[in-house]
């Protein structure tokens, strides 16, 4: 999977790290494999958690996302596996 | 009497267990607004209505899922059934996923107590949990605390107590899907009833294939049951999948019914902005380092000068003694020439810097902003193929470094951890700040003032942190060759910094420690040195011998025999090189009357001191061999001399390759 970060802003359904600082979205589906994987899902990162982008550090990755009220960063190429659909502000 | 009753103290990373543990014992172990903060497991007692209970702290976790270091720590202890009761700390301000693990705990069937603390974080964030609600959901025990609250705690003892008497009856479990149910049904009728851990929970890891429990049934039976889930097209990651979202589901439930937040009132996110922000992340980081130098050295000047004085009086005083008790010129030398005037030294010139710096410091740590450092240093750390969490150790290893090397069991990637263990040393620790705040106020501060002073620091602390990243990404291409591995880190609430217990916290614990340490190496060294300068062979001192010996070697470095005999004297305990040094000119004779801080310079400009020696001494301070208790930690951590002796020739070769190249390019 390609890790640069892209604007996809308009679409949908996206990659996690694809949303800009602000955007809210539902998570769908979990790519990411091994230990992170459970990592992710214990944080919270289950299908249907609505997640929220709300910050970037100052090299522009990792980013900061609030998942259940907790705000967590996490690397783009991690957080590049995960599928989510937009929420309209 | 009965025997003490064990609890164990368990919740997730930052929500307040070290304060509330310190809060129930009264001890005073160190807490932190940062996650990792507890990695070992603290213990202590406290009395409550004749009864005798010991507290066991664990590290925090966020569930007993995921497989890394601390977090199986915490779940083994849970699961040795030897506890009377678990009290899961939650954070009233997110809730649901504190839940997450109180009810993993439950599963595992201690009689269990949740106790949703930062109540007052809540309130002022305007979230509001339901307490009664919430015990209603869960079936056992709920108690707000605020651990500043005597009352609030009163009511967590009493309840502790009550459920290791009479633990709650039906605590309620969660019930994942059906598929999920009937493999657990058909693997717990094998299991023998037992009550900790329950059952229900060794089939739930059976069959997550958890290992431990390989020998409760035979495999044969855990095989058919996932068998028969392959068979309802349910893929082993699948039902991996749904055990862990089967737990947050039913948190997310029970919050869900419990909180009532009035919306959007996030105030952390505009601090983060200028915090964390894409132009003002690093300016600001340095700025506020900048500012906590300038502070420490202009406000421990004037102290300092005043303690020199009064001192120097009671030197006086002493000596007038001596002379009146007709004490002989030998011991006086020895102990008031030598132990008195240096231990007075140590006091006078690291106690005020150290009574400012450290409160400062824990200050930072308690606002929160240490999690940012590691947020805005992952980029760097990664670029060398590390973790940003080396970025928290290291900020560790600015209080003691063997404490940092401890940190690094946060850091789940062996590889990773080994890195931050090795390069911990290369950020100044307690024991050296004070070597380098004073060289550099005695040197730099008359032509360059407060402020240049801290600028140098400063510029000191970043070469500390460049070395790091720089060693990290040649032992990363070399010895520890490998990618950088997953990383989350949780970004905490920032939180009004609890001054008061700050100030007690960091004067007690850090500053009187660490001057402690220095004083109790101090005072025999000075013997030691005092008799080696003074037992003389063919008319030269053993002192004169050993630095003549290390003196050429020492001179390539822009150093001399006495500075380089310091570093290697102050192998125990870093503190009193800059001691050791002074005594060590003193002994040889230079005897000056010290009534301020700048005789302090006189002794070592008299014995050939320049601006040079002082930078290269400071470099060598920043980079050379960690002190014995670091080695020993480091020892105790990898397992292997071989990591021991790693971690110490890389700082020292940097320490002289850099003082050789400043000697040699000083103009």
């Amino acid at each position: 999977m390609n890790k640069k970060r892209k604007s996809t802003a308009g679409e949908p359904v996206t990659r996690l790290c694809d949303l800009a600082v602000g955007e809210t979205a539902r998570v769908m589906v979990l790519h990411n494999t091994g230990p992170i994987r459970r990592r992710l899902l214990d944080l919270g990162l289950v299908p249907e958690a609505p997640v929220c982008c709300v910050g970037r550090s100052p090299g522009g990755d990792p980013a900061a996302y609030r998942i259940r009220g907790a705000v967590i960063a996490i690397r783009d190429e991690d957080a590049g596996l995960v599928t989510v659909r937009r929420e309209l502000p | 009497m009965t025997a003490p009753r064990r609890i164990l103290l368990v919740g997730n990373p930052n929500v307040g267990k070290s304060t509330l543990f310190n809060a129930l014992t009264g001890l005073h172990q160190h807490t932190g607004n940062w996650p990792g903060k507890t990695v070992s497991q603290a213990q202590g007692t406290y009395r409550h209505r004749g009864q005798t209970y010991r507290l066991v702290d664990t590290p925090g976790t966020y569930s007993l899922l995921a497989r890394s270091p601390d977090e199986e720590v915490t779940r083994d202890a849970l699961c040795a059934a030897d506890a009377a009761a678990v009290v899961v700390v939650c954070d009233a301000t997110c809730l649901s996923r504190n839940l997450n693990l109180a009810l993993q705990v439950m599963e595992i069937g201690l009689p269990t107590v949740v106790c949703v603390n930062l109540l007052d974080e809540a309130r002022r964030r305007r979230i509001y949990p339901d307490l009664l609600r919430l015990e209603k959901q869960l079936g056992v025990p709920v108690v707000g605390t605020i651990a500043k609250k005597k009352r609030t705690l009163t009511r967590l003892r009493d309840t502790v107590a009550r459920v290791c008497d009479t633990p709650p009856s039906v605590p309620s479990y969660i019930r994942y899907d059906t598929a999920i149910e009937n493999a657990v049904a058909a693997l717990r009728s094998h299991l023998p009833p037992r009550t900790v851990p329950t059952p229900r929970y060794v089939a739930l890891r059976l069959l997550e294939g958890d290992d431990r429990y390989r020998d409760a049934v035979p495999a044969r039976i855990v095989e058919d049951a996932c068998k028969h889930l392959r068979q309802q097209g349910i893929t082993e990651d699948g039902w991996r999948d749904r055990l862990v979202a089967g737990v947050i589901r039913r948190a997310d439930t029970v919050s869900a019914g419990v909180v009532k937040q009035q919306p959007g009132h996030d105030p952390d996110r505009r601090i983060d902005r200028v915090l964390t922000g894409r132009l003002t992340a690093y300016p600001m980081m340095i700025l506020l380092l900048l500012l906590l130098f300038y502070i420490t050295i202009e406000g421990a000047n004037a102290p300092s000068q005043w303690l020199t004085a009064l001192f120097a009086r009671g030197e006086q005083g002493l000596t007038a003694l001596c002379r009146t008790l007709a004490v002989p010129d030998w011991l006086h030398g020895a102990l008031v020439l030598g132990v008195y005037r240096v231990l007075a030294w140590v006091v006078a010139v690291m106690l005020p810097p150290m009574a400012i710096f450290f409160p400062l410091f824990t200050l930072l740590e308690d606002v929160g902003y240490l999690p940012r450092i590691a947020y805005n240093l992952d980029r760097p750390f990664r670029r060398c193929r590390a973790c940003g969490k080396q970025a928290l150790t290291m900020c560790m290893g600015f209080g003691c470094n063997a404490v940092g090397v401890t940190g690094c069991r946060i850091i789940d990637s062996p590889r990773e951890r080994l890195l931050a263990i090795l390069t911990n040393s290369l950020v100044p620790c307690n024991g050296r700040f004070p070597t380098l705040i004073t060289l550099l106020t005695l040197f730099f501060v008359g032509t360059a003032g407060g402020w240049g002073a801290a600028a140098l620091l400063t510029l000191f602390i970043l070469l500390g942190i460049g070395a790091t990243l720089g060693v990290t990404w040649l032992l990363s291409v070399t010895l520890l060759r490998g990618a950088p591995s997953a990383f989350t880190l949780e970004l905490p609430s920032y939180r009004r910094p609890q001054v008061g217990q700050v100030l007690v916290r960091s004067v007690l614990d850090r500053t009187l420690f660490v001057l402690g340490r220095a004083a109790a190496v101090a005072a025999p060294a000075g013997l030691i040195l005092w008799l080696t300068a003074n037992i003389t062979v063919a008319g030269t001192s053993l002192l004169q011998y050993g630095a003549a010996f290390l003196d050429p070697f020492a001179r390539l470095m822009g150093l001399d025999g006495v500075i380089l005999i310091a570093f290697i004297l102050g192998f125990p305990a870093n503190e009193i090189v800059v001691p050791i040094i002074l005594m060590a000119y003193l002994a040889t004779g230079t005897l000056t009357d010290i009534s301020d801080l700048d005789a302090l310079r006189q002794i070592l400009v008299a014995n050939g001191w320049t601006a040079r020696t002082a930078l290269c001494t400071v470099l060598f301070s920043l980079f050379h061999w960690p002190c014995s208790t670091t080695l020993l930690t480091i020892r105790k951590e990898t397992g292997r001399w071989r990591w021991v002796a790693a971690a110490a020739l890389i700082p020292t070769l940097l320490g002289i390759v850099t003082c050789m190249l400043v000697n040699a390019l000083w103009v």
